[in-house]
């Protein structure tokens, strides 16, 4: 059964390659919607490690809600909105925002890095291994139900509050 | 290794069958469109090219493979030319899940006829349908054309809004037969097809899938008279000739969908069922063709409207239904 090994090790690779690729694009891209392309493209690698973690529902889950829909709904927010002029995207961008971005990237990989070396790796026998509809069905309606609750309340927030933005930005500028 | 070979071999066959089959398929839908089309509006239609113009296909593609392939000059190349790849490779790829026939016993053999039985195969296919959107987006955004961004801009806005009409209709369906594997939804409908057994989910379903492929009376993202051709206005060549491809090919996946999901997929009295699958995908395709010829255009807040505050509702009172009756049934 060599052959199939070699197949996934080549697929584990070509996703990581995948999400590698995507992120440079994203951030080389001089416009927005090439960035949106370019975290579509490294969402679609992160799918395909889920799916070589044993979980094809993960996967099809990032496609469709990662990829379908959040990327859609950004690209959808660029398309509607206006045009920057193509000249003034070529300009660096000030110091200070320089500053910033580079500020939250290392603050965001040191604490991928502290989690990443604090975390006891089991090898893959230790683990249960179950990722199966039935085992995550269970877990977030038992033993998960307040996150995951949690995290529905945060999304009708989100929505309520994108309907307010909406009415003011509509009926606003007549008062 | 010899088992690996001879699955390997097998894919592979499956594979070629099903696409020779539906590429086919999808170039004689487009003639049969305009035949039928003509002979609703007592018109004749295409009949010069071969015997009753049955070669009028293979000189579409013809024509469109030697035309020029011209690239807007401000046009966004990489996106521009990627944009019909993705529309047409989404919906060639949702043929993998979907059953077209009974298991087949050769050499002692059970040969499956699909080419990938995913257990959770619904989901794939709505996988890739959320990621069909993108062909049309990112062709309307690329083209630097008002034409083409109005168009991605609608077709964006109303694949979004039906996909959830979708959804709805099919949860119905998922919770009667409890599963997400196309295969096992269709063996639930060995007795009765799922139209009867759900006709509110299959009448939402059909009208979103309406709505998906942009067709008549949902046509508002290429609405010639407003909008030139919308968002494959710039496109010429081989590159429209795959937008083309790939929408009579999403016609067809359409099809199919409703075919396993509603119609019983391939069950039927005496025909193989391969065939029985072929004449409700036609079948389908034909009721698509007659609603074209027969509605007209809706208005773009109408086709809003009528998908978040009549198709959704209808879906989520049908799924609240649903489940009290399989509660009550137990």
């Amino acid at each position: 059964m060599s052959f199939y090994r070699y197949l996934a090790e080549g697929l584990f690779f070509g996703f990581i390659v995948c999400i590698f690729a995507g992120a440079f694009i994203s951030l080389r891209a001089r416009q927005l919607m090439n960035s949106v392309l370019g975290l579509a493209i490294s969402l679609l690698g992160v799918a395909g490690l889920f799916y070589h973690l044993g979980s094809p529902f993960l996967a099809l889950m990032e496609l469709l809600i990662n990829i379908g829909v959040v990327c859609v709904v950004i690209a959808f927010g660029i398309m509607v909105g206006p045009k920057p002029d193509q000249a003034a995207e070529k300009r660096p961008p000030p110091k200070r925002n320089r500053m910033l971005a580079a500020g939250a990237c290392l603050a965001a990989s040191a604490l991928l890095l502290w989690t990443v070396l604090n975390t006891p790796w089991n090898p893959a026998i230790a683990r249960i291994g179950d990722f199966t509809i039935r085992h995550l069905g269970e877990s977030l309606l038992h033993q998960f139900c307040l996150p995951f609750e949690l995290i529905s309340i945060l999304l009708l927030v989100a929505i309520i509050g994108a309907l307010i933005i909406a009415r003011i930005g509509r009926y606003g500028a007549r008062e | 290794m010899n088992d690996v070979l001879l699955t390997i071999i097998l894919i592979v066959i499956k594979l070629g069958l099903v696409l020779g089959t539906v590429l086919s398929l999808a170039a004689y839908m487009v003639l049969a469109e305009r035949k039928v089309l003509a002979r609703m509006q007592m018109r004749h239609g295409p009949n010069r090219v071969g015997p009753f113009g049955l070669l009028q296909p293979l000189a579409d593609l013809i024509k469109l493979l030697c035309k020029e392939d011209l690239i807007p000059e401000r046009a966004d190349r990489w996106v521009f030319m990627l944009a019909p790849a993705i529309s047409v490779g989404t919906a060639l790829l949702a043929f993998a899940v979907i059953p077209f026939g009974a298991p087949l016993q050769i050499f002692g053999r059970t040969i499956e006829l699909v080419i990938c039985d995913l257990n959770i195969g619904l989901l794939y296919l709505f996988a890739l349908s959320s990621l069909a959107v993108y062909g049309v987006a990112l062709g309307g955004w690329a083209s630097q054309s008002k034409f083409a961004l109005l168009g991605g801009l609608r077709a964006m806005a109303q694949m979004i809004s039906y996909e959830l009409a979708l959804g709805l209709a099919i949860v119905p369906v998922v919770m009667a037969s409890k599963s997400f594997s196309l295969t096992a939804i269709v063996a639930s409908q060995q007795s009765l097809p799922n139209a009867l057994r759900h006709p509110l989910a299959f009448l939402i379903f059909v009208i979103a899938i309406m709505a998906e492929s942009k067709r008549t009376p949902f046509d508002m993202p290429e609405a010639e008279n407003e909008l030139v051709a919308g968002y494959h206005t710039e496109y010429s060549g081989m590159r429209f000739g795959m937008f083309f491809v790939g929408e009579y090919v999403n016609l067809i996946v359409l099809g199919s969908m409703l075919t396993v999901l509603f119609l019983g997929g391939w069950h039927g009295p005496f025909l193989p069922s391969v065939g029985w699958f072929l004449i409700k995908i036609l079948a389908v395709a034909f009721f698509f063709i007659w609603v074209r010829g027969t509605v007209p255009r809706l208005r773009y807040d109408q086709l809003m409207a009528f998908g978040w505050k009549i198709l959704v509702p209808l879906g989520l009172l049908n799924i609240l239904v649903t489940a009290v009756w399989l509660l009550w049934r137990g």
